[in-house]
């Protein structure tokens, strides 16, 4: 299990929760199954061509999956994931 | 002689002709301000009520939350008056934006970046209420005075650029004082012109500086009276009408102000001849330049 935290602003789409447990392997994994779990949140984060939309930030061990490999960063057992909106590119989140 | 807090406001409105050359969509450049953006003129507007009412002094610390820009205002006004400054802001505020605020000699207390702009709006009025004998905390959010700068210029500066000819005037909100000072003054010029708020398109954005309403604490200053209607931008159109600003018209401006000249063109492209639409271009693109929607 991997555990993604939700911001503020989704938390209507996740029940209020601002943890949501799931099963992943990859970042692209683990956000791909949120938007499946909770179908409301899919036009939040992904565009009409099933991108996740390019302001989306993804952060694993404080590092922003950009600089890592992206969707395809590994995701260990146990590990957290924060998605944070790219509020002007702020990297050091 | 004039300090810096005399060199805020009248901004020049510039006619966007190549993005829209065949409507009359009108923008105030508001990156002109001495500390970059439209936020010049609220935070000038609270700090000298503040003075007014004894309530600001020398020994006192100007505390409030911010996105960037404001706190960008109180730093340099903060300096030029002698007062310390204190500015919370989510973690996920850019780089440029500390790196300026830091550089005028403010303090900056990041606050959880998953709270968005309400995390640090509800831990500036926890620092403010527990010492009130330290800190001066204009509250940008509640605070009259902030609208009241628009109010006072901003609608004042558009009537009087178009020679009482503008029939629309369309913003994005974060505060909402920009728009609804403006819109409020506009229409005592005349009921008849029209006031139209954009909102981001989802809870979920990056339209750095505007507030989604819907699901964020609404401010106290918001007037839902004044608009005659509401319109969503999402982060896509804004980026998109950012770069195209800057390659087109050679306007190097922020994201929200794409968002609010997308809007304004799609709102001038349903009316009919005549119309005269202004809206505002927030801040300089310079602020946002480790993002990469610039695509370069
Ligand atoms: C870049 C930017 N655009 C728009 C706004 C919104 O202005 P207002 O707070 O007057 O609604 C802000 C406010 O901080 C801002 O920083």
């Amino acid at each position: 299990m991997i555990t993604v935290l939700i911001p503020t602003a989704l938390r209507s789409f996740t029940e209020r929760q601002g943890a949501v447990q799931l099963e992943a392997g990859t970042v692209g994994q683990a956000v791909a199954a949120l938007a499946e779990n909770y179908p409301d949140l899919k036009q939040h984060l992904y565009d009409d061509q099933g991108q996740l939309r390019s302001f989306v930030n993804l952060f694993v061990g404080g590092r922003n999956v950009k600089t890592l490999e992206g969707l395809a960063t590994p995701l260990a057992e146990g590990e957290t994931l924060t998605l944070v909106p790219a509020i002007a590119g702020g990297r050091d989140a | 002689m004039m300090n810096i807090l005399d060199m805020v406001g009248h901004t020049p409105l510039l006619k966007l002709d190549k993005i829209a050359p065949e409507h009359n969509v009108l923008a105030k450049a508001e990156f002109v301000n001495p500390s970059g953006s439209v936020k010049d003129r609220a935070a000038r507007s609270m700090l000298l009520d503040g003075l007014a009412r004894g309530r600001l002094t020398r020994d006192k610390i100007i505390v409030d939350a911010t996105s960037g820009n404001t706190g960008i205002a109180y730093a340099m006004m903060g300096a030029s008056l002698g007062c310390g400054v204190q500015l919370y802001m989510p973690a996920n505020v850019s780089p440029e934006r500390k790196s300026l605020i830091r550089s005028y000699g403010a303090a900056i207390v990041e606050t959880d970046p998953l709270e968005s702009s309400d995390g640090a709006f509800l831990a500036a009025r926890a620092a403010a209420e527990t010492r009130p004998d330290l800190y001066f905390y204009p509250d940008q959010y509640n605070n009259p005075a902030n609208p009241q700068a628009h109010y006072d210029t901003t609608g004042l500066e558009i009537w009087e650029q178009t020679g009482g000819a503008v029939t629309h005037f369309i913003s994005l909100m974060g505060t909402s004082g920009t728009f609804v000072g403006t819109a409020r003054r506009l229409k005592d010029f005349k009921r008849a012109i029209r006031a139209v708020a954009v909102q981001p398109d989802s809870p979920f954005h990056g339209l750095e500086g505007t507030k989604h309403l819907a699901s964020t604490l609404v401010p106290g200053i918001y007037d839902p009276n004044l608009a005659d209607e509401v319109v969503t931008v999402s982060t896509e159109e804004a980026y998109a009408m950012t770069r195209r600003l800057a390659r087109e018209e050679g306007l190097l401006v922020g994201i929200s102000s794409g968002g609010n000249v997308a809007a304004a063109l799609r709102l001038a492209r349903t009316l009919p001849a005549g119309s005269l639409v202004a809206t505002i271009l927030c801040d300089s693109g310079s602020r946002y330049l480790s993002d990469s929607f610039w695509g370069v």
